[in-house]
């Protein structure tokens, strides 16, 4: 879920399209940076006559204490699935009620009633994606959907593979790899997971975000990654595979969200309802190039994306996908710990 | 006569006290600004962390036990924290060298300038400052440019014959240090600079008058005069490097944590704010102590050269 790249032009862009026509409202959007459609943000100040200004962060970490120390100004926030549960909880957004919106019928049912918020009363789906494995089968042609690459990295690939360094990513994958259930707190699972990652390390190259980059350069030959960019390396290098590792991976889902202090809290209504429109979530994806959960919008997808299997989970992988959750906070300390030990 | 001296005497102590009130604004933001946000960090120290991040306002040294002793996850037993020894250890040493390094390549640097002429020695001075137009980051990616595997070192390396595959340089500490030094060299070399110039050479030449060789007249003159611009910029350059943070990130590939990392971390994924607070005041105790005992060991060996 890294989307670091500031979308600061992006914004700026917006700005001067906009300050021209005079509009009847505004909306203050805080979202991961790179992330959103400037064409969709136009369309839809064009259609309701609202000026929207977008600020980037770069993890769920950030937004949230921002949002928590209150007076941003902001009326939206997108944060990922395992978060939602905490905005909830600490009573940062408000119920807008999503599940008896107009456009609600077009998402897909597997999101119309999920775990991190039941009933959609707070959230409407932004973006999915899972995380796997991307190989250069240039420089590896073995098979590759395992968990295995990372954690038990075959000759070919030693010293050339990255991780991606998000903790509960990289914690989640290592608890599926040895056979465990995720947010376990099962020691001797932990332990085995422990020393499976401290025994992988010495194959590993480096611990770094900027794969898309890196990949293309041929510093890297495998990594762990997102599919959207794994599907952007795949454009650039057609060498470069997605694959979704039979241990089982990682689902998550970004969510849009008004927070409880928003001011044009009609326009973010507005704002939910019409990202549910197959033609308009499809507009996101062409841009952020990640799924959605809109029934309708593959009519409307750019064509690299539509079959791509970065974005199409295959069906027999289907079975393996798991939507990743918020661990208790005791059960994050430990997963500190296991990471500070990973990376002492 | 008296009455004349106590008029001077009560203009004098207006006059100061005039200075201290106009200056007292400008005072006050250093101070608060200096002290508030550290009595923030040092306080939260003390705190319980909050189940997803923040502080809650309740009492507890576990933190500041967390830094130095930690409880095994598996057998529960409590040991000195050997991961955070670690990590403090390889932030340490990476100064050190870093200052080292930099005071090799900077002392010849800045004898070579304050050695020129007063007309080019501006230009020189000029091209040191150079670098500081550019920010951090985008030195620290052109190194990463010139060292990767499709860098110019290896493409020229590769064209020429010398090498058949290219030399894995990018994400060694190799790399981390060839990062530092080039970030940091301009540190060193302007306080040096500084003291050199203001050497008189006329006693580098009595030296030689004296059949001194030229070691001698490096270790006997010229060191013990500019020693004050080496302790500047040694501290100029020890201290961003300890706690360094894009460099090692970029340069060496993030694999293994300098202690900003584990800082940052704390405060983000790792929700334990008091825990970060903690670790944040423990390296700045470290800071303060090394230079200290650096300034009182320099003070004690300038008295014994005069």
């Amino acid at each position: 879920m890294n989307r670091k790249t500031t979308a600061a032009a992006i914004g700026l862009a917006l700005l001067a399209s906009t300050s021209l026509a005079r509009a009847d409202g505004e909306l203050n959007i805080y979202n991961w940076g790179n992330y959103t459609s400037p064409d969709v943000i136009k369309k839809f100040e064009q259609k309701y006559n609202v000026k929207v200004t977008i600020t980037d962060y770069d993890s769920n970490d950030t937004a949230l204490a921002k949002v928590r120390q209150g007076g941003t100004g902001f009326d939206i926030a997108v944060p990922s699935q395992t978060y939602v549960p905490i905005w909830i909880q600490e009573g940062l957004i408000q119920e807008t009620d999503p599940g008896k919106m107009e456009n609600f019928k077009n998402v897909a049912p597997e999101w119309a009633n999920p775990e991190f918020d039941p009933g959609r009363k707070y959230t409407v789906p932004w973006a999915l994606g899972t995380v796997g494995v991307v190989v250069n089968t240039d420089a590896y042609k073995g098979p590759s959907d395992s968990w295995g690459i990372i954690f038990n990295t075959p000759d070919e690939l030693k010293g050339k593979v990255n991780v991606v360094p998000e903790m509960n990513d990289v914690i989640f994958a290592a608890i599926k790899y040895v056979g465990g259930q995720q947010c376990t707190t099962d020691k001797a699972v932990l332990k085995k997971v422990r020393d499976t990652l401290v025994a992988a390390k010495p194959d590993w190259i480096a611990m770094e975000y900027n794969t898309i980059e890196k990949m293309g350069a041929g510093d890297f030959k495998a990594t762990s990654d997102w599919n959207g960019s794994a599907l952007r390396q795949r454009l650039a290098n057609p060498a470069i595979h997605y694959f979704y590792p039979k241990e089982g991976f990682g689902l998550w889902s970004d969510n849009v969200v008004v927070l409880k202090e928003a001011k044009n809290v009609e326009n973010a209504k507005l704002f939910q309802n019409f990202i549910m429109d197959p033609e308009n979530a499809a507009g996101l994806s062409a841009f952020h190039r990640y799924a959605n959960a809109i029934t309708g919008s593959d009519k409307y997808m750019p064509a690299d994306m539509k079959d791509a299997q970065e974005v199409v989970i295959p069906e027999a992988d289907k079975a393996h996908a798991e939507l990743q959750l918020m661990c208790p906070p005791d059960v994050q300390e430990l997963y500190t710990k296991i990471w500070t030990e990973l990376q002492k | 006569m008296a009455s004349a001296e106590e008029v001077a005497k009560e203009a004098e102590r207006r006059d100061i006290r005039m200075r201290w009130l106009l200056s007292a604004p400008a005072l006050l933001v250093i101070f608060f600004a200096a002290t508030g946000p550290l009595l923030i960090v040092l306080v939260y120290s003390f705190l319980t962390p909050g189940p997803y991040g923040d502080v809650r306002w309740q009492f507890s040294p576990e933190a500041w036990i967390a830094v130095f002793m930690e409880r095994d996850i598996f057998d529960d037993t409590l040991s000195l924290a050997a991961a955070h020894v670690t990590i403090f250890w390889r932030s340490i040493k990476l100064a050190i060298i870093t200052t080292i390094a930099t005071l090799a390549l900077g002392f010849p640097t800045a004898y070579f300038m304050a050695t020129r002429s007063e007309k080019t020695r501006d230009l020189w001075l000029f091209l040191i400052t150079i670098p500081f137009w550019t920010n951090l980051l985008i030195r620290t990616f052109a190194v990463l440019q010139i060292i990767r595997n499709e860098g110019l070192i290896n493409t020229v390396l590769l064209k020429l014959g010398i090498i058949s595959a290219p030399i894995q340089i990018l994400f060694t500490d190799t790399a981390i240090l060839v990062g530092m030094a080039y970030v940091y060299l301009p540190l060193m070399v302007l306080p040096i600079y500084a003291s050199m110039e203001k050497l008189d050479f006329r006693l580098v030449e009595a030296g030689y008058d004296l059949y001194a060789t030229r070691f001698q007249v490096l270790r006997r003159i010229i060191f013990p005069l500019v020693k004050p611009g080496v302790i500047a910029g040694s501290i100029l350059v020890f201290i961003p490097a300890l706690g360094a943070y894009v460099t090692p990130s970029v340069l060496g590939g993030g694999k293994n944590m300098m202690l900003s990392n584990l800082i940052e971390l704390q405060f983000g994924q790792g929700r334990n704010w008091p825990l970060g607070s903690a670790l944040s005041i423990a390296v700045m105790v470290i800071v303060m102590v090394a230079l200290l005992a650096y300034v009182r060991n320099a003070g004690r060996s300038e008295v014994r050269h005069g």
